[in-house]
C-alpha cells in the first residue's frame, strides 16, 4: 500500500502581507498546517495496519522543509518538496496542476489531505487535485478503513454522517476531528534527519512556466483595503470592569 | 454577467444562504440569473422558490442517484449547464458539498475560483469580489482572468428576500449518465435537526471548551434565558458530549447570523468562525488574549468567564428587577 500525504507549510503568529501587499509574507517562522498533521496521522495508521510506505508531498518555499521534517519525525518514510520561485503566487488552478504532477510520479493507492489550511488560503485543493488526477475523492472523513480494493469512510457534513465506499486509488481529505496526531518523539526527530527528502523544480515536473505562479493562475488580487467590519472593536483586559463593560455593550446595542 | 447559482436543498427548501446569493446575483444582472437544482424527487417547489428569489431560469437535474449527491455528480451536472447555457459566472454558498464542487469545477474548466467572498460588484466593467483576510482585518478585492468565473461565498453573506412572484423558465438537464459512480454513499445518518430556535434566534449564547465542564453550560443557559436567546456549542464540546449535536455551530454544524452572538470560552477555530462570522454584534470572553475569536469580536473580554459571566447575570437580573 503506497500512501501520499499532502501538507502545507503555513506562517505562525500574526499573518501579514509581504512587500507586494497582495501575498502572505512567508519569510517568517512557520509550521506544518495543524489540520495536515491529522492527515499524516491517518496515513501512518493505514500503513501501520496494512504495511507499505508513506510519502509526504508539499509545494512551497524552501522553508517548507521544516514542515516536511515534522512529518518525517512523526513517522513518514520519505518527503518530496516542489519548490520554485516561479511557483510563488499560484492560485487554486495552478497549485492543483503542480500538486497533481508531483503526485502522478508517486502513483499512490491512497492520497490524503488535511482540512482547510490555517493561513486561510485553502479552498478545497483536494477536490481540484482529484479532478486533475481523474481519481474519486471523499472529503471531511472522520473514519477510514481499507477494505479489499477500496476504502470505507465516514464523511461528515452539515446534514449528518455519510457512509461512503470508493475504490482505490482514491483521494481523501480528513477532518481534524478524525484523530489525535502523535507528537514527534526525540528518536523520531533524529531518524527524520536520515530520511530521503527530494526537492523538485517545475522543470523536473515538466510544468511550463505559464502554468505556474501568476501566469498559471486564473484569479488576481485587485486591491487590499481596510476591513469595514469590527474595526471599532473594544478590548477589555481588566476583569474588575469586564462584567459591566459587557452589560453596557448590551444596553447600548439594545439587547438588555 | 450571465450567472448560475447552485442551490443546495433539503428536498423541501433551499439553503437560506444560497437563496440570499441568488437574490444578490439577480440584483446585479436582472433577468439573466439562473439556478441549478438537483435531486431525486419532485423539485417543483424548489423551482418555484428559486423563481421567487430571483432566478429567471432554473436548470433541473432529476435522477434517483441524486438522493445523496456526491461532488463528482454535481461537477458533471454543473459543467454541462455552464457549457450548454453559456454562463460566465458560477456562484456557490459555502458548504462541505458546495466547496468540493466549486474546486473540482475550477480544475475541470481551468476557471479561477475566489472563495470566502462576502460581496460582489461590477467596478469599471469588471466583476470584483470582496474577501476579508488576515483575520478579517483587511478586505481584499479580487478578480478573475478566466472565461468562466467561480465564486464561493461565505454562508449568510446576504439577506434572503423574496423578489418576484414570476414562474421561472425550467430547463431539464440530462442526468442519465449519473447511474454508475465509483464513489457511493451506502448509508446516511441524519443529525438530529430540530430546526432549533437557534437559526432564527436574535441572540445566541454559545459555549466552548473554556467552560471547563458540561456543568458550566448552566451559566450559558442562564445568560441565554436572560437575553431571550438560544444556546449554541462548538464542535469540540459536542464531541465531548457536553451539549447536544443539534446546537453545534460551525463548518459541520449550523451557520447562524444573529443580532448578538456571545462566545464564552470559545477559542475561535476557523471551523467555528465560518458558522458565526456574520453575526451582527459579537461579544467574546476568553482567558487567552490571542484567541482567534477576538478577531471577529466587537467586544473582546480577556479574563475568567466563570466569574465574569456570573457577574453579568447578576447585573442583568438587577436591571430587570428595576
Amino acid at each position: 500500500m503506497k500512501i501520499a500525504v499532502c501538507v502545507k507549510h503555513v506562517p505562525t503568529g500574526q499573518l501579514r502581507f509581504d512587500g507586494s501587499q497582495e501575498r502572505l509574507d512567508r519569510s517568517g517562522p512557520g509550521e506544518i498546517n495543524p489540520g495536515d498533521t491529522n492527515a499524516v496521522e491517518a496515513a501512518l495508521g493505514v500503513r501501520d495496519t496494512h504495511g507499505g510506505e508513506v510519502v509526504v508531498v508539499s509545494m512551497g518555499t524552501p522553508q517548507t522543509v521544516e514542515s516536511l521534517r515534522t512529518a518525517l519525525a512523526m513517522g513518514v518514510d520519505r518527503a518530496v518538496l516542489v519548490t520554485d520561485p516561479r511557483a510563488a503566487g499560484s492560485d487554486l488552478v495552478a497549485t492543483s496542476k503542480i500538486l497533481a504532477k508531483a503526485l502522478e510520479r508517486e502513483n499512490a493507492d491512497l492520497i490524503v489531505f488535511g482540512q482547510q489550511a490555517s493561513d486561510g488560503l485553502g479552498g478545497a485543493v483536494w477536490s481540484a487535485v482529484a479532478e486533475r488526477l481523474r481519481l474519486p475523492f471523499v472529503s471531511q472523513v472522520i473514519r477510514l478503513s481499507i477494505t479489499g480494493g477500496g476504502v470505507s469512510a465516514t464523511r461528515q457534513t452539515e446534514i449528518g454522517d455519510d457512509e461512503v465506499e470508493a475504490p482505490l486509488p482514491v483521494v481523501v481529505s480528513v477532518s481534524d476531528a478524525m484523530n489525535d496526531p502523535r507528537y514527534p518523539s526525540l528518536k523520531g526527530k533524529m531518524a527524520a534527519k536520515k530520511k530521503p527528502l527530494d526537492t523538485l523544480s517545475l522543470a523536473d515536473l515538466a510544468i511550463a512556466a505559464d502554468d505556474a505562479g501568476p501566469a498559471g493562475s486564473r484569479t488576481v488580487v485587485v486591491a487590499v483595503g481596510p476591513s469595514p467590519g469590527r474595526a471599532d472593536a473594544t478590548r477589555v483586559e481588566d476583569e474588575g470592569i469586564a462584567a459591566k463593560a459587557i452589560v453596557d455593550f448590551m444596553i447600548e446595542r439594545g439587547f438588555a | 454577467m450571465k450567472a448560475l447559482v447552485f442551490l443546495e436543498h433539503d428536498g423541501t427548501t433551499s439553503q437560506p444562504s444560497a437563496l440570499g446569493l441568488l437574490g444578490k446575483a439577480a440584483a446585479q444582472a436582472p433577468g439573466d440569473v439562473a439556478a441549478v437544482v438537483v435531486g431525486p424527487g419532485p423539485l417543483d417547489a424548489l423551482v418555484a422558490e428559486a423563481g421567487r428569489h430571483g432566478a429567471a431560469t432554473v436548470h433541473v437535474a432529476q435522477h434517483d442517484a441524486l438522493v445523496w449527491p456526491l461532488p463528482h455528480q454535481l461537477i458533471d451536472i454543473v459543467e454541462d449547464v455552464v457549457c450548454s447555457g453559456g454562463y460566465d459566472t458560477v456562484m456557490f454558498s459555502t458548504s462541505v458539498l458546495a466547496t468540493d464542487v466549486a474546486a473540482g469545477l475550477s480544475a475541470r474548466l481551468d476557471a479561477g475560483l475566489n472563495w470566502d467572498l462576502v460581496d460582489i460588484a461590477t467596478e469599471d466593467g469588471r466583476l470584483i469580489g470582496s474577501r476579508p483576510a488576515l483575520g478579517d482585518s483587511v478586505m481584499v478585492k479580487v478578480g478573475w482572468t478566466s472565461a468562466v468565473r467561480i465564486a464561493l461565498f461565505r454562508a449568510g453573506s446576504f439577506e434572503v428576500e423574496a423578489l418576484s412572484s414570476g414562474q421561472p423558465r425550467v430547463e431539464h438537464v440530462d442526468a442519465t449518465r449519473l447511474g454508475s459512480q465509483s464513489v457511493r454513499v451506502v448509508d446516511r445518518t441524519v443529525r438530529e435537526t430540530t430546526r432549533s430556535s437557534m437559526e432564527d434566534a436574535e441572540v445566541i449564547v454559545a459555549g466552548g471548551l473554556g467552560l471547563g465542564g458540561p456543568e458550566n453550560f448552566a451559566l450559558v443557559e442562564q445568560l441565554a434565558a436572560l437575553l431571550g436567546g438560544a444556546v449554541g456549542a462548538t464542535r469540540a464540546v459536542v464531541y465531548k458530549g457536553w451539549y447536544p449535536p443539534s446546537t453545534q455551530i460551525g463548518q459541520t454544524g449550523k451557520t447562524v447570523r444573529p443580532q448578538l452572538y456571545v462566545a464564552l470560552g470559545i477559542s475561535g477555530a476557523v471551523q467555528h468562525k465560518v458558522g458565526m462570522k456574520n453575526s451582527k454584534n459579537v461579544v467574546a470572553v476568553n482567558l487567552d488574549p490571542s484567541a482567534p475569536i477576538f478577531d471577529v469580536s466587537d467586544l473582546a473580554v480577556i479574563g475568567d468567564l466563570h466569574t465574569i459571566v456570573a457577574e453579568v447575570i447578576e447585573l442583568l437580573k438587577a436591571r430587570k428587577a428595576t
